[in-house]
């Protein structure tokens, strides 16, 4: 499951939100693997006040499921769940979530660090930083 | 419909000015042409581009109803 969304995120509740949608999958799962970006303090040397992220509706939640179909078809693991937020965020505001549940720990590993890794590089979003300088765009690492 | 649609995001929308446009598809060949024709200038290695929400090249063709977007490499996550 995907979603692009301008409120907070509580990725807590919402992977426990996921499992109650999934009651059939009680008893298929032994892995979990979960990653949850947040917003740090600081960046490329500065100290980062706040951060407003712009994304491209549409484009983007497409292109998280054609990610997401990619890990599905790689290995086996149950429905993952991803959350993206866009707007405004403050420092510690998790910005990401990404969770995959799977028989064993290997692949549910694996399938969550390809989701992550590539939604860095594939789904279109920009960061917009303020810091005690200014405002700038984060250029990609 | 005789036109494409053009959207920005992030700086290249701030540089321009703009978030969309609608432009006139006669002339229009490839992505680059709608570059061309809304920036006025030569396409450049900073700047992506997505027809119909695929990343394409600049070269990638353009048709009448086409949706193209001009931004610069995405950071999620």
């Amino acid at each position: 499951m995907v979603r692009v969304q301008s409120q907070p995120l509580d990725p807590w509740a919402e992977i426990a939100a996921h499992e109650r949608r999934h009651q059939q999958w009680v008893g298929t799962f032994g892995a979990t693997a979960v990653f949850i970006g947040s917003l740090r303090d600081f960046n490329q040397g500065q100290v980062v006040a706040e951060m407003s992220l712009e994304h491209y509706p549409g484009m983007t939640e497409k292109h998280l499921e054609k990610v997401i179909r990619e890990a599905s078809d790689r290995w086996e693991i149950l429905e993952p769940l991803v959350i993206h937020r866009y707007g405004r965020l403050v420092p510690a505001d998790p910005i990401v979530l990404v969770a995959v549940w799977s028989a064993h720990r290997d692949v549910a590993f694996r399938a969550c660090r390809y989701i992550i890794d590539e939604l860095k590089t594939r789904a279109p979003f920009w960061k917009h930083e303020q810091t005690a300088t200014g405002r700038r765009w984060v250029i990609p690492e | 419909m005789n036109t494409i649609s053009v959207r920005f995001f992030a700086g290249v929308r701030e540089r321009l000015g703009k978030e969309q446009e609608l432009i006139d598809a006669r002339g229009i060949a490839c992505a680059a042409d709608v570059w061309r024709r809304v920036s006025g200038d030569a396409p450049a290695a900073q700047v992506l581009v997505a027809v119909n929400q695929e990343y394409a090249l600049m070269d990638h063709p353009v048709h009448p109803g086409d949706e193209v977007a001009f931004f610069p490499p995405v950071t999620g996550g």
